[in-house]
């Protein structure tokens, strides 16, 4: 199974956020967690994540720090802020919307979801 | 599978791989890092469970895109980065680029600084007459050269040249006995801030004085610096109109404020400031140079060739007089430097195109051009005798056809598969110091020579 290509982008920023809201992390282990809680489903690029970091960086919903790490290597670290919090509230405020009516109208199709 | 580290052969790779992501414009310093912080996770990962380090490393590299697609993404997402007005916003943890920037302010200072030092001594803009015209590329190009050598930390005897030099350069200006309505005092103010210029180009290339492609480099930083400053005037002129008209309207008068001290300190610390820029942003505006000559090529080619067909059918010899070759002069150095900063862009293994042809073309043109001008000047010398401008003029057009000619033929030889790409270049980086030799002597030797006329 693919999850098509809008799913995904209209997905990202709640999935990053949420993935934020339980504590700093930065791109490599981002992707590493979302493939973890998708079951390797949602395969995303490095392309894709990484701008949407910087453009989440440039709203104000995350901040990102530098940190040394070993040898002369450096690693962007981000952190969701208050705002992203708020968005994130938002943004779950809708899928839950849009969660509640698919369950409606697929009862027989998701029944396991009751149970989840 | 043979037991390898292979740590150092991967390390080249990321080195190399840096190397490209560095050439991608929509990618920053930033990005790199952390990019290749990902790429080596990534190489970790593998490593853990059981590739050897090298394959791990063409995994992530496979797994990571081609960078078109990543910097693609990355350029939508950045899109003002595609203005490149990004000096700024330039990273903060950046320590290398910040001492640069410090660097710049203190020598740009430096230049505001010294050309109102004069002024101390009672050598106002106003009465200071030839002063400060005679005086003017030492106000600014030493700061801009003490800013290179500080990027470029050389080997010590450079310094000791820089300064001799430069010392040199301020004796010639200033205890030179040149009377104000002179030739030669017209020679030293229009070729003393070129042979200054040179030694900025020592300064440039000082970390490493043999090398082709630094002096390549240099022509292309005074290509872009001449962009930029020109830029920079256009700015200013905005400012000052700006200027005048809001102090305008309260009544007071800025016209000394800004005749005094926005127009000088801005224009030298302008000229540091354009070094700077090309430094600090190479790669931003590059591309401006070589543009402009791939407009301009086509166009100067037409015109010249219009204008040896019209002397053709007209059968008229060119009238010439001492502003029709300093002219014709111009022209030589328009043309060679349409090749140069053509030359600079191309990439040397790109085949043959017709632009190649085009421009030989133009430097033969140019050439015959310049053998009617040069048959015509020589009757009059032999007719009123040497004086230090026309002596000047046609050194100078020797040194530019020597130059041309011998382009021409190498030119020649490429489009005719006969000689790579490479011979061009080496000619034009070889053919450097002879311009140095050349504007020195006109600085030095000259005066002397013809009695200071």
């Amino acid at each position: 199974m693919k999850v098509t290509k809008d799913l995904v982008a209209a997905s990202a920023t709640p999935i990053v956020l949420g993935i934020l809201a339980e504590g700093e992390s930065y791109g490599y282990a981002i992707l590493r967690r979302i493939n973890e809680l998708s079951g390797g489903e949602l395969d995303w690029t490095e392309g894709f994540l990484y701008p949407l970091l910087h453009r989440l960086e440039r709203l104000g919903h995350v901040e990102a720090s530098w940190q040394a790490v070993a040898g002369e290597r450096r690693r962007k670290y981000y952190r969701i802020t208050p705002q992203g919090l708020a968005e994130l509230a938002e943004q779950r405020r809708q899928w839950q919307t849009v969660v509640d009516a698919l369950t409606q109208v697929w009862p027989l199709l998701i029944p396991q979801e009751g149970t989840a | 599978m043979t037991v390898t580290d292979g740590k150092d052969e991967v390390e080249d790779q990321f080195v190399q791989w840096r190397e490209y992501v560095r050439r991608r414009p929509e990618l920053r310093e930033s990005d790199a890092d952390e990019l290749e912080d990902h790429l080596r996770e990534t190489v970790d990962g593998l490593v853990a469970l059981g590739l050897s380090r090298d394959e791990a490393f063409l995994v992530a590299v496979k797994r990571m895109g081609g960078l078109d697609d990543l910097s693609r993404e990355f350029a939508r997402e950045h899109s003002e980065r595609l203005w490149k007005q990004l000096m700024f916003t330039g990273e903060p943890a950046d320590p290398a680029r910040r001492g640069s920037l410090y660097a710049m302010l203190v020598c740009a200072l430096g230049a505001a600084v010294s050309i109102k030092v004069p002024e101390l001594f009672g050598l106002s803009f106003a009465d200071g007459a030839m002063f400060y015209p005679r005086n003017f590329g030492l106000f600014t190009l030493p700061w801009l050269a003490a800013f290179l050598v500080w990027r470029r930390r050389p080997a010590t005897w450079v310094y000791g040249v820089l300064a001799a030099m430069f010392a040199l350069g301020a004796v010639v200006a200033n205890a030179y006995p040149l009377g104000d309505d002179s030739q030669s005092i017209g020679l030293v103010m229009s070729h003393l801030p070129l042979a200054l210029w040179l030694l900025v180009g020592l300064a440039y290339v000082s970390d490493d004085l043999r090398a082709s492609r630094r002096r390549m480099d240099f022509i292309r930083f005074t290509g872009e610096w001449f962009v930029y400053l020109v830029l920079m005037m256009l700015g200013g002129g905005v400012l000052i109109a700006f200027l005048y008209g809001i102090f305008d309207a309260i009544g007071v008068s800025a016209d000394d404020l800004i005749e005094n001290w926005v127009v000088p300190c801005g224009l030298v610390a302008a000229t540091v400031v354009g070094g700077w820029l090309v430094e600090v942003k190479q790669g931003v505006i590059e591309n401006i140079a070589p543009v402009l000559t791939r407009l301009f090529t086509p166009l100067f080619t037409v015109a010249l060739l219009a204008y040896l067909a019209v002397i053709g059918w007209n059968g008229s010899g060119i009238d010439v007089d001492r502003d029709a070759l300093v002219m014709f002069d111009l022209l030589l150095a328009v043309v060679l430097g349409l090749l140069l900063y053509s030359l600079s862009a191309r990439d040397p293994q790109a085949p043959r195109g017709p632009f190649d042809v085009m421009q030989l073309a133009l430097v033969v043109a140019a050439l015959l051009i310049d053998a009617l001008v040069l048959y015509t000047m020589a009757g009059r010398i032999a007719e009123y005798g040497t004086t230090p401008n026309n002596t000047t003029a046609i050194g100078q057009n020797i040194v530019l056809l020597v130059n041309l000619t011998w382009s021409a033929w190498l030119l020649f030889g490429f489009v005719r598969r006969r000689a790579g790409f490479a011979a061009i270049e080496r000619w034009q980086t070889l053919y450097l110091p002879v311009y140095a030799v050349w504007f020195w002597t006109v600085v030095l030797v000259l005066p002397p020579v013809f009695g200071f006329r």
